[in-house]
Formats: C-alpha cells, structure tokens, sequence
C-alpha cells in the first residue's frame, strides 16, 4: 500500500480523517461531559454557562447520594437475579431448540422452523401478550421479564448456523459409544461451539441488563424494579426528591443536578468498563449473524 | 391408500427415530405457541368487547366496531403520519449513516486510528435506552449543552423536547448518534469479503480512492445493504416506540406520538384493550405487508432477498 499518491487522493485522506475525528469527539464528547458534571461541585455547575473541559470543583457528594439511595440498590439486585437467571434459562431454550433444528433427517423440522420464523415478521402486539402474562401468572413477578422472552429468534437461528457446521461424524460415533441427544449436545456440540455460546450470553446479557419496556408493563411492585426502571424515575420522571431528603430545598435541587449525572455514571460504567473485552465478541456476533443474511 | 399408508409408516419411523429431539423440542414450541401464537389468538379480541371478567372465547363480537373507530378518530391520520414520518426520516437519514462510516473507515490506512475510530463509534450503543433518553432530556433542556452550543453559535436556548417541531430531528440525530457505529459493523464485515484484484485493476487504470470507492466498494456492498433494508422495511411501522415513550410528553403528542405509543397509552394506561389491540393489529398486519412487498421488489430488482 507504499504506492504513490496522487494529489487527490491525499486531499481525500485528509477529508476523511477530518470527519472521522470530528465524529470521534461528537461521540465523545457528551459523554465526557457528564464524566465531568458528575464529579463537579452542583452549586458551581449550576451556575456554569459555557462548556465543560474538566469538573467544576470537585464533589463526591452526588455519587454518595446515588449509592445511598435504596432504591439503586433494589434495583440492581433485581436486575441481577434478572440477569443470572434469564440468561441461564435463554442459553438452555435456545441451545436445545437450536441442536434440535440443527439435526437433518428430522420431519417435522420444518414446520418447527416455519412456525418459528413466521413469529419474527408477525405478532399478535402488546395488548395480548400482555393479557397472555397475565393469564399464566406472571404479573408482578421478575419472572415476567424472563419466561416469555426465553428465546429469541434472531439468536436462535444464529446459533442453529453455528451448530450446522459441526461434522456429523463427531455426533455419529458418540451415538455408537452410547451418547444419546442430551449427552451429544451438552458435551460435545456446546463445548465445540464456545465462541457462539460467548457470543449469545453477550447479547442476552446485555438486553437484560438494559430492558425496562417490559418491566415497565409487567411489574408494578417497587421492590421487584430492575434497575433501568428505577434510572427512568431519577433520569426522566425527574424525581430526584427522594434522595436528598435530608438537604434543604435549595440545597436539594442543586444536588439534584450532580446526582442525575452520577446515576448516569454508576449506571452505565459497568458496561463501559466491560465493553472494550466484549467488543470483539460482539463483532464476531454480527458477522456469524450475518452469515444467514 | 398406498400412499397413505407410507406416510404413516414414515411418520411413525421418524418418530421412533427422534423421540428424544421431539422431546428437547417440547418446551421450545410450548413457549413459541404460548408466547407468540397465544398473542396471535388473543388479537381476537380486536374484533370483540373485551371483558375480563368473561375472558376472550365469552366476550361478545362487535365485528369491525373497533376498527372503525380508529379510522374515524383524529388519531388516526396523526399517528399514521408521524409513524411514517419519523420512519421516513431514520431511513433516509439513519440507515445511510452507517455505511458511509463503513465505508470512510475501510479507507484508513493506519490501523491504530481506524480501530480508535471503532471503539468508540459503538460505545453508545452499549449504553442503556433509559440513560440515553436521560441524557438526551438533559442537554435539551434550557441551559442543557445543546443549547449552550446554540447560544454559542448565537441562537436562542429553549427547551426542545417541549417544541413539536423538534421532536424528530432529535429523534433522529440522536439514533445516528447511538447507532452509526454498531451499525457500520456488519458493512465493515461485507466489505472484507470484497476482491482485493478488483482495485488492483481500477488503480492499473489509474482510478483515484474516490472513484474506487464509488465505483467498486459500494457496489461490493450493495447485497448486504438490500437485505438490510428489507428488514427495515419489515420494520418500518415499529419505529422505536421505547425511546418515543420515554422522550415525548403531551405537549409533542402533536408530532410524536406514533401507532405503538398510541397502543401502549390506549391500552395500558387507559385500558382500553380491545381498541388498542384492534389498532396494534392494524400496525402488525402493515408491516407484513411491507415486508413482502419489499422482499418482492427487491428479488425481482437486484435478486437479493430473504426468501
């Protein structure tokens, strides 16, 4: 790639560097912004009016309130047991169903696939799924943010791909030395396909981790608020109130400009710190995924 | 007769053959029939009075009554044109986004910037819708960051999530932003699969980046954008309605509200379930449509389609 370049091609170059940085810091940018805010001192940031290149002062007082709060921390015990378990049950679902639709010389297979795929471009809509959640039980359970999205087809036909391309030879002499279905899947063909397996706890994981719509709908009980719902309160509803009780009135509502920063810090630097390792996991999620078109 | 009967000495084969993967199969297609086939027979209620007390099969038919009363009411047009509206925008706006980034980036050279590029282009996609929305509230207030930049730059600042006439560009801008990144992904994915010979010859012929660009990149690109843009399609009545819910307010119902966040507040915070799964059905009914439609067109057009 040592050719000679030719004037316009350097022009393009440099075209194209120029708006890749200034896409880089328009990304960037908000973010840091609240990286600063959050540790600021709330009564010099409300004042502020220009920009923010570094925090104003420095206060820790927001992200003591953020982790004081009891509802943060209902939350994201919720969110966990939403995490552990709903993952946990998506991997089985969706690994069975997956091998089962994977196996050849299966007949009803592809009814299976059609009844499956159909789902994907038509639903029955919100209201019945609703009256659906209610009718087994599930309201006001965190089951309900778990059972009905067991699966999901996108990950599912993934998987299936993946599984596809395991040599048969493999399964037919477990199944001589006696394997039967359960064995075959759990000890050879899961084992084989760990990337994939990597690749769907991410996905799963990380809609779990960031789902509230359901939630929202499913669950009325404050205790049994996942996290993202209990950030929607503080974030959007605006209802910092509660977690500086204790402050004066004026006091309260500059706190509560630093505290919806820090909320959004605490929040969010789990997956930021995470992200960097997954990334490539994800990657090659996309591309696995996009290998069925 | 004969033929008949082989059918069901095969059935009965291939059942003996695979009890087992019929029985790992059990729990997958009760939760597809409970899940998604239950909603699907729940939809009946459109077409009735629904009452729980008298549960789906008991509650009475008033045939299209529901039907007709969207299709009557003011909402209707309002909420089909800011569906289509905002849909329209992302399309034109958002969906090209990401492969021209895709294709920006395939253009650099030095390893380093290009993956600093990526890194962070896809960050915020990591990060939760809730916080987004709380973010985007945020620097739209008043005295929020975006309309400092406006003062800077010598406008007004006004609270902008409180003006109808902003809603969708920051519907918008704010997808682009979340999105480009994540979404450059797979088109950086197709681009590898391009033949390096290809701009061998165009350089041998004296094409410039530009040209090559233009004239092999994107057209190497073109299948993975088609199939892409049929799923939009499949999509387009769905448009994000969980950020729409967590961004509008009443004030900019006028230009936001759109069919699901119509059937979220009709149905779930008024209660009105058949009306609101009447119009729900409408909008999933629609989607199907567009989504043949598309996958036609595209198949007879560029021979890329999904079926």
């Amino acid at each position: 790639m040592t050719t000679e370049q030719s004037i316009g091609d350097r022009i393009f170059t440099a075209i194209n560097y120029t708006l890749l940085t200034l896409l880089v810091i328009a990304t960037l940018y908000p973010l840091l912004y609240v990286l600063f805010a959050s540790f600021s001192n709330s009564a010099q940031l409300l004042g502020h009016k220009g920009f923010l290149w570094r925090p104003l002062g420095f206060s820790l007082e927001a992200y003591k309130s953020v982790l004081n709060n009891p509802g943060i921390g209902i939350g994201f015990r919720n969110t966990l047991f939403i995490l552990v378990c709903g993952v946990a049950v998506n991997l089985l679902m969706t690994s069975m169903g997956a091998y089962v639709l994977s196996r050849k010389n299966v007949m009803w297979n592809k009814v299976f696939m059609f009844l499956i795929v159909f789902t994907m471009f038509f639903s029955g809509g919100l209201i019945p799924l609703y009256l659906v959640v209610k009718g087994v039980g599930l309201l006001n359970s965190l089951w309900s943010t778990i059972i009905p999205f067991s699966i999901s087809t996108f990950n599912l036909i993934i998987m299936r791909t993946s599984f596809m391309g395991i040599p048969d030879s493999l399964e037919e002499s477990a199944k001589i030395d006696g394997a039967n279905h359960f064995t075959i899947l759990f000890r050879i063909i899961i084992p084989l396909s760990m990337p994939v397996i990597a690749v769907m706890i991410l996905y799963y994981a990380v809609d779990k981790w960031n789902g509230w719509f359901y939630a929202s709908v499913f669950i009325k009980d404050r205790n049994l608020f996942p996290v993202q719902l209990v950030l929607r309160e503080i974030l959007i509803s605006n209802s910092t109130d509660s977690m500086s009780s204790g402050a004066s009135a004026g006091d309260r509502f500059q706190i509560g400009e630093t505290i919806k920063y820090a909320t959004i810090m605490v929040a969010t630097i789990p997956i930021l710190c995470v992200y960097p390792f997954l990334q490539r996991f994800f990657v090659k999620g996309v591309m696995v995924g996009s290998l069925k078109g | 007769m004969g033929k008949r009967q082989k059918l069901r000495s095969r059935l009965i084969r291939d059942f003996k053959l695979n009890k087992y993967l019929y029985l790992m199969m059990v729990p997958v297609i009760a939760y597809y029939l409970v899940f998604f086939y239950g909603p699907m027979y729940g939809a009946l209620i459109a077409f009735k009075d629904y009452s729980p007390m008298k549960g789906i099969l008991g509650s009475d038919w008033v045939g299209l009554k529901h039907f007709e009363d969207f299709f009557g009411s003011f909402y209707f047009l309002r909420v089909l044109k800011n569906t289509i509206l905002i849909s329209l925008y992302t399309l034109l706006f958002e969906f090209p986004a990401p492969i021209l980034l895709a294709l920006l980036i395939n253009e650099v050279r030095r390893k380093k910037f290009k993956r600093v590029v990526q890194t962070i282009t896809y960050m915020p996609y990591f990060i939760s819708l809730v916080v987004i929305c709380g973010i985007i509230t945020d620097f739209t207030n008043a005295d929020g960051l975006l309309n400092r930049l406006f003062v800077f730059l010598g406008y007004d600042g006004q609270a902008m999530l409180q003006k109808p006439e902003l809603f969708r560009p920051i519907y918008v801008l704010s997808e682009i932003w979340q999105r480009i990144g994540w979404e450059s992904i797979i088109y950086i994915a197709a681009l590898m699969s391009i033949d390096l010979e290809q701009y061998e010859a165009a350089r041998m012929d004296g094409a410039s980046r530009l040209k090559q660009m233009i004239y092999i990149t994107l057209p190497g690109l073109l299948p993975t954008i088609m199939i892409m843009f049929i799923l939009r399609m499949g999509n387009l009545l769905n448009v994000g309605f969980e950020k729409i819910i967590l961004l509008y307010n009443p004030v900019t119902y006028e230009t936001a509200d759109v069919i699901s966040s119509f059937v979220y507040r009709k149905g779930l915070l008024e209660f009105g379930w058949s009306y609101s799964s009447a119009v729900g059905l409408f909008n999933s009914v629609i989607n199907l449509v567009l989504l043949i439609t598309a996958n036609t067109l595209s198949r007879r057009a560029t021979q890329n389609s999904l079926w």
